[in-house]
């Protein structure tokens, strides 16, 4: 999994049926230093995350291993939330600080 | 799979329901001579490891499998933790490297 922004969504009025009635969500990916990376994906929220938020998404077949996207035409999915997390014992994200 | 060390811990309270108690940890991959190689990821951990320890991970479809659920959206899980990797009978990575 990598370490993502929630930086917008995605409107698509015409899609493929599949993935019809699930929120699109435009991710920038950040380093394990939380700094933001010039690489975005367009991922299926499974989770409930907005815009603002740090999540994890997974990607290739794994991503179709949700009740939501099963047998869907999915790569990439969000599957949390981050509160925070530690490097070589630094905190270097705190959601609620 | 692939080796990699543990660098960090990531708390996540909001996930995907069947992930629930499963820890997450930051990890570097390392290359054959246990050098850095590639960008850092996210991981599940079936084995109690911890930062600084040198494990092994698997990519892609299969690291769901190793999850107590199986049907969970995950790509990267430590299924355990490295004494010894060795390449060309060098001692590339793990407790018996003596340079960490």
């Amino acid at each position: 999994m990598l370490i993502a922004k929630v930086v917008g969504s995605v409107v698509a009025t015409q899609k493929d049926p599949g993935i019809s009635g699930h929120k699109l969500l435009v991710l920038q990916v950040h380093d394990q230093a939380n700094q933001p990376k010039e690489q975005y994906v367009v991922a299926v929220d499974a989770i409930g995350a907005g815009t603002g938020d740090l999540v994890l998404y997974a990607t290739g077949s794994s991503a179709r291993q949700t009740e939501i996207t099963k047998d869907r035409p999915c790569d990439a999915v969000t599957m949390a939330i981050v509160d925070s997390w530690d490097l070589g014992g630094e905190n270097v994200y705190e959601k609620w600080a | 799979m692939h080796l990699g060390r543990v660098i960090g811990r990531l708390v996540a309270s909001h996930r995907y329901e069947g992930l629930s108690g499963v820890p997450l940890q930051l990890i570097q991959p390392l290359d054959a001579d246990g050098e850095e190689a590639g960008s850092a990821l996210v991981a599940c951990t079936v084995v109690s490891s911890g930062p600084g320890d040198t494990v092994h991970f698997i990519d892609g479809r299969e690291a769901a499998m190793a999850c107590p659920e199986t049907f969970v959206p995950v790509d990267a899980t430590i299924l355990g933790i490295v004494e010894e990797a060795t390449n060309d009978s060098r001692v590339v990575a793990g407790l018996h490297r003596r340079d960490r």
